[in-house]
């Protein structure tokens, strides 16, 4: 016992004196960061509010909003009243596409409805979104490409390249509207008689045209600036070594680039998904191009509270498809890291 | 006691925050609410500086208006707010205001659509008693444009009514009727042209002809009480006039893409016989160096079943915020910008047809806009566009069934019923 007992107060306090011994370090140190951080948060908090005012509290508005009903009109004095607490009737009147009925309840949103046009337009956005992104990464693909070499006049061609994409949308969204027009350029140059924005398909082309030919110059940068950064030495090694420029595009270029090219996909897809002004203004949202962010505001002007939940559906939407992407993104960041890392021990 | 002290900005800008957004939760169960707005009693005899709120003045005519006014009201000076001159940002801007009760909004300019909106959630000061103004020399028309359940709420400022413009060197005589212009369509098929167009792409041109075709046929969209009344023969033969026409190719196939400006092009080139348009169109294709129909152009009011068919309304009103602290300034400007020499004058600078009956017989009007006359008879057997404060479901149901209908993708029966259940639907509240 007292050889137990013994170590045991002299361990005590060198196990208590470490510590103590470093305490005052160690204070000193916590202060030191403690003063620091509390700097940091106090230089952190204007911008802590700033995103706080234009951020969090839209979003917790709009939620609040999403469970009030839409206000009502009172037969007698023809005026609006408030419509009280809805619960969760507008996210479902949204998802089933159920509308109010005249009789009470609720009955299937009949056609010429916003109700009614929920899952087209859904539709339509993915639509949009898949065909829109594929074609921009193939054609920026290949325009990176090409800017990426030695040629005379690299830069004119850079700069030509952006004139799309500097263009403000409205502007495009209206050029292309005189282009699609039934006696526009578009019918004159290929001596067809299409109605480009008179039916389904060819209103549906003449969106994904005119937005491929304004954000394929984004693609092509961000997908330069990713192919900018494989060094020569390895395509000449490849070179040295026999590779055809079939194999060097798909195993030297391809994975070194990818890092670049799925953030500029990321990027597109999240930005294609709240497409609204090209449609908006080429089609009016007719013969099927509504997308998500024109129905919003199509309701908006029928009823904030509605809208806020389909803004709020919206958001979800656009916020899964996006965790998605990082998630893939994220798996793939971390795999090459540790890739790397294992090299380099 | 550490982590509070470093949390404590972070927590201090989380509660703000949270302040904020109750405060925000308040306002939207108010906006949403629009519970009958602000005291319509109250301020009545207030007098002082006001604001006047219009789309952008394209044309100059607020601004010496306006001028003329501070120069003679020293003490009750008139600010002007120009909006853009989108409509849907107008209204957007002016639901802004209205819903934060702004007594900044004092007498604001309203397409002749939104008046029952504004007037249902309360918000436009009812014209009546000691705000009432003198509406006996007004079309009528333009006055129920700014009635709402009995009550008038705008006063009328400018209004708009539909022409038709005919090749009168192809057809001498305009067409009264449906039936007589559709007869006429042989003679576009001999000089292989196209025989008529309005305005049927799926926009608010397209709710503005098909209810006109369904008004000129003797039917219409919504009943006195505002309920719809689609389900008629009278509505149904306005809409089948359109989808036959289509179909038959008298309304070129291309109609479907028209907005005013492409219907307006296409007409000018030569292109049509025959065109339903605003009185604009006069000027450009008379006076444009490129118009291939300088000196061919008739006019003519729109045809109906059995005579001149009933146009949609267009126009503008002129209303008192019920938030404004000086109404009785805001009620003698307003009877100034509606007043014989005001309407005169928007006639004269801006081409804006007046809402005084009296004008379009006036001598030196009508020697600079010819088509006065035809205009007036256009106006007065005009239909406002379906009054109701749901009136932005209303033109939608109207647009996706009547498009659908025309393009012949749904029976006319099917595409009315829809657009009646529609309608019902947005009326029927959430």
């Amino acid at each position: 016992m007292a050889t137990e007992l013994g170590p045991t107060p002299v361990k005590a306090p060198a196990s208590g004196g470490t510590p103590v011994h470093h305490a005052p370090k160690g204070v000193g140190e916590d202060n030191k960061i403690l003063s620091q951080g509390k700097w940091a948060a106090w230089l952190l908090a204007p911008t802590v509010i700033a995103l706080g005012i234009v951020i969090v509290y839209p979003i917790i508005s709009a939620i609040v909003m999403s469970f009030q009903k839409d206000a009502g009109l009172d037969p007698a004095t023809g005026l609006f009243t408030a419509g009280g607490s809805a619960g969760i009737q507008n996210y479902v009147n949204w998802l089933a596409q159920q509308c109010a009925a005249p009789a009470g309840g609720t009955v299937a949103c009949p056609p010429g409805t916003l109700g009614a046009q929920f899952w087209s337009a859904t539709t339509t956005t993915f639509f949009f979104t898949v065909v829109t992104v594929a074609f921009e990464t193939v054609l920026g693909f290949w325009m990176a490409m090409i800017m990426a070499r030695t040629f005379k006049g690299r830069s004119l061609v850079r700069a030509a390249v952006l004139v799309p994409w500097a263009i403000p949308t409205a502007v495009t969204a209206k050029l292309w509207f005189f282009i699609f027009a039934f006696e526009g350029i578009a019918n004159k140059l290929f001596n067809t008689s299409i109605l480009w924005t008179g039916s389904e398909w060819p209103a549906k082309w003449a969106v994904v045209i005119a937005d491929v030919w304004k954000t394929t110059p984004f693609m092509a940068l961000l997908i330069l600036a990713g192919l900018q950064m494989i060094p020569a030495e390895v395509y000449e090694a490849a070179k040295v070594d026999g590779a055809t420029a079939w194999q060097r595009f798909r195993m030297i270029t391809l994975p070194l680039v990818k890092p670049a090219l799925m953030v500029a996909i990321l990027f597109r897809t999240l930005d294609a998904l709240r497409m609204f002004d090209l449609p908006y203004i080429l089609t009016g949202g007719a013969n099927n191009t509504t997308t998500l962010s024109i129905l919003v505001i199509n309701q908006i002007r029928q009823g904030f509270n509605s809208a806020a939940a389909l803004s709020t559906i919206t958001f979800i939407i656009i916020f899964l498809v996006a965790f998605i992407f990082v998630r893939f993104l994220g798996a793939n960041v971390v795999e090459q890291s540790g890739a790397t890392g294992k090299g380099k021990k | 006691m550490k982590t509070p002290k470093f949390l404590l900005p972070v927590a201090t800008a989380g509660v703000l925050a949270l302040t904020l957004s109750a405060c925000g939760g308040g306002g939207g169960g108010a906006t949403g609410g629009g519970a009958a707005g602000g005291d319509a009693a109250a301020g009545l005899d207030g007098r002082g500086p006001i604001t006047y709120v219009q789309g952008k003045d394209n044309s100059n005519v607020v601004r010496p208006l306006v001028a003329k006014w501070n120069a003679a009201h020293p003490n009750e000076k008139v600010t002007f707010k120009e909006q853009t001159d989108q409509a849907d940002q107008q209204h957007d801007d002016i639901v802004q205001h209205f819903q934060a009760k702004d007594a900044g909004y004092d007498v604001v300019d309203v397409d002749v659509v939104w008046t029952a909106e504004f007037a249902a959630k309360g918000w436009l000061q009812p014209l009546k008693d000691k705000m009432a103004i003198d509406t006996g020399a007004m079309l009528k028309p333009t006055v129920d444009s700014g009635t709402y359940k009995g009550t008038l709420y705008a006063a009328p400022q400018t209004s708009d009514g539909a022409l038709l413009y005919y090749r009168k060197d192809l057809v001498p005589t305009p067409p009264k009727t449906w039936d007589e212009m559709m007869s006429m369509c042989s003679i576009a098929k001999k000089n292989n042209i196209g025989c008529y167009a309005g305005q049927f792409s799926k926009y608010e041109g397209l709710t503005v002809n098909a209810s006109e075709a369904i008004n000129s046929a003797g039917g219409s969209v919504l009943d006195k009480d505002g309920k719809p009344s689609l389900n008629t023969p009278e509505a149904k033969a306005g809409l089948e006039n359109l989808a036959k026409a289509y179909a038959d190719g008298n309304i070129p196939k291309e109609g479907i893409t028209f907005q005013e400006e492409l219907s307006r092009q296409a007409f000018q080139s030569g292109k049509l016989l025959f065109l339903r348009n605003w009185p604009y169109v006069y000027n450009l294709a008379t006076t444009e160096g490129s118009s291939a129909v300088k000196d061919k152009l008739g006019i003519a009011p729109i045809p109906g079943a059995t005579g001149a068919g009933a146009s949609s309304l267009g126009g503008h009103n002129l209303a008192v915020s019920v938030y404004s602290k000086n109404k009785a300034t805001s009620l003698d400007f307003l009877k100034f910008m509606t007043s014989e020499e005001s309407e005169k004058f928007y006639a004269t600078q801006g081409s804006l047809a007046p809402v005084l009956g009296s004008l379009y017989t006036d001598k030196d009007l009508v020697a600079k806009l010819p088509y006065l006359p035809v205009l007036k008879t256009s106006i007065e057997k005009a239909v406002p566009r379906p009054v109701s404060p749901f009136y932005p479901a209303v033109t939608k149901a109207i647009q996706e069934n009547a498009y659908s209908a025309i393009k012949g993708e749904k029976p006319v029966d099917t595409a009315l019923s829809d657009m009646q259940k529609s309608i019902e639907s947005a009326g029927a509240g959430s």
